[in-house]
């Protein structure tokens, strides 16, 4: 019982790190690098929300 | 007008989400450190006995509210995520940015194995205390691989669920200390617990209270890792320094309870050198009461869950910040377009992460963790000095102003040079090896990865030139 409960995560683990994996290469591959690297530290998307209110 | 020229030069900018409260906050410092109540700090018992244990908790204690003070403000004014990495490079340098970094990035990482190996020990542990299996017939790597899947995905598909998650494993392994205090009748002494026959003096002297230093930092080891939550704070002027007030509040609580339940039950000896990984459990399995004995397996395995993913969610912060400013390779510094989340590097640290806590003994990944927080706090100090004399109080705002400036900064280096010292009685070697690799981390840094940093742009908080200027 034990013995099973113990594939099942490895197979579990597998299967999670796996899905990580493609969604990573789906993202990198259905974005430009200049779309994934936008990040601007100290930019506050609340800002115009607020101010369309 | 130039809001709109800014928006139509990066009309498809991906930041990261500002979804977290003071709570979330509280759940992320909380939510690192409290596994060291569990399990770790025991070993300054060890070292000073249970009354040196007591004094060095306090001490620590002392050292980590100056700790939470100072980040409380300069976090409440340069909210970005990097935390300590992001106000170095505003307020002292690049060189000094790029080790602050490296020092987060490395104290996360391996506190983080560190976690999901005990996350492993505890189910191979709990299979045989509560299942009745056979402790050597049940392995513990799958648990360790399978703890580490959930809580990268729980990374990788947002903050808000993480730390949410965080929160309430959090709570709920906080209230199965406080639980373990009032089941051993606290108000009834000699009756369970026995601190009049187990208390004694202290066996090694004062110079055993000195070296139980470096175990007391496991009681509050992480509270700084509130400061990673800036840049996804709702309002992190007002939630930062509430989460990590309030949060080191809660753990010098915690701290109290566990070391009174722990010596009042189990003599100094054995707490000190416990084989079992974790006294509390222990105590709670020796109360005689099974709802303890579950409760506490189920608050001892959420803590170190919590601290697991806590640490993910700080180390990919510290290291998605520096790969923004080009401190190091830009492809880390991907935001995932749907979940917002640095996912490149929760991806790229599962197999380190792995390596680490199914091949490293626990002792050695923890003393690395513990070297790379230290330093990280002895440069608070310098920071917080820099920080008031550049831009004095009234000439940018702060969300947080703490009292008596410089004591705590003062108070905080002082037992900052007295733990470093504490470490190198019992960890020498592989304290000067850090030391050596940091240097060398230093030389290349100067040399072949400056020339690659955004000099200008990591500069980003609308604040005016520093005095002296």
């Amino acid at each position: 019982m034990w013995n099973t409960l113990e594939w099942i995560a490895w197979a579990a683990s597998a299967l999670i790190f796996l899905w990580m994996v493609y969604d990573g290469w789906k993202v990198g591959n259905e974005h430009s690098e200049d779309v994934l690297l936008s990040s601007r530290e100290g930019v506050d998307e609340l800002i115009p929300e607020k101010k369309g209110h | 007008m130039a809001e709109q020229t800014m928006g139509q030069a990066r009309p498809q900018a991906i930041n990261l989400l500002k979804v977290l409260g003071p709570a979330h906050v509280w759940a992320l410092g909380v939510g690192i450190v409290l596994v060291g109540e569990f399990m770790g700090w025991n070993y300054a018992v060890g070292k000073g006995g249970a009354l040196g244990c007591l004094i060095a908790m306090w001490v620590i204690g002392l050292l980590y509210t100056c700790v939470a003070m100072i980040d409380s403000e300069i976090t409440s004014t340069v909210a970005a995520a990097g935390g300590q990495y992001a106000q170095a490079k505003h307020i002292i340098g690049p060189l000094m940015a790029f080790n602050v970094g490296l020092y987060l990035v490395f104290a996360y990482t391996m506190l983080e194995a560190a976690d999901i190996q005990v996350v492993g020990f505890l189910v191979q542990i709990g299979a045989a205390d509560l299942l009745g299996h056979d402790l050597g017939a049940t392995n513990w790597q799958p648990w360790v691989v399978l703890s580490l899947a959930i809580l990268a995905l729980l990374n990788y598909r947002g903050v808000f669920m993480t730390l949410t998650v965080n929160f309430w494993s959090t709570f709920i392994a906080f209230l199965s200390i406080v639980v373990l205090f009032f089941g051993v009748k606290p108000w009834s002494p000699g009756e369970i617990l026995l601190h009049k026959d187990l208390l004694t003096d202290l066996p090694y002297g004062w110079l055993g209270v000195f070296a139980a230093l470096h175990f007391g930092i496991w009681f509050y080891l992480g509270i700084e890792g509130t400061c990673q939550a800036a840049e996804e704070g709702r309002s992190p002027g007002r939630a930062l320094p509430l989460g990590t007030i309030t949060g080191i509040i809660t753990l010098l609580i915690a701290a109290g309870l566990t070391w009174y339940v722990a010596v009042g039950m189990l003599p100094w000896e054995y707490v000190g050198w416990d084989l079992e990984l974790a006294p509390l459990y222990d105590v709670a399995k020796i109360s005689g009461s099974k709802f303890l004995h579950i409760f506490l397996f189920i608050g001892t395995l959420f803590s170190a869950i919590a601290s697991a993913n806590g640490c993910i969610n700080d180390a990919a912060r510290a290291w998605f910040s520096m790969g923004r400013d080009r401190y190091l390779p830009a492809y880390f510094a991907a935001v995932h377009p749907k979940y917002r989340t640095p996912f490149r590097w929760i991806i790229f640290m599962i197999p380190i992460a792995i390596i680490f806590a199914i091949y490293v003994p626990l002792a050695q990944i923890i003393t690395f963790s513990i070297l790379s927080g230290l330093l990280n706090y002895t440069f608070m100090p310098i920071n917080m000095w820099s920080f008031r004399n550049k831009w004095p109080l009234g000439s940018i705002k702060r969300g947080f102003i703490h009292p008596f400036h410089p004591l705590p900064a003062i108070v905080l280096m002082v037992l900052c040079i007295a733990t470093f010292f504490a470490i190198y009685l019992g960890y020498g070697n592989q304290l000067l090896a850090m030391m050596l690799f940091y240097i060398i981390a230093s030389i290349w840094f100067v040399v072949f990865r400056y020339k690659y940093v955004r000099r200008g742009d990591q500069f980003t908080m609308p604040w005016p030139k520093p005095l002296g200027y």
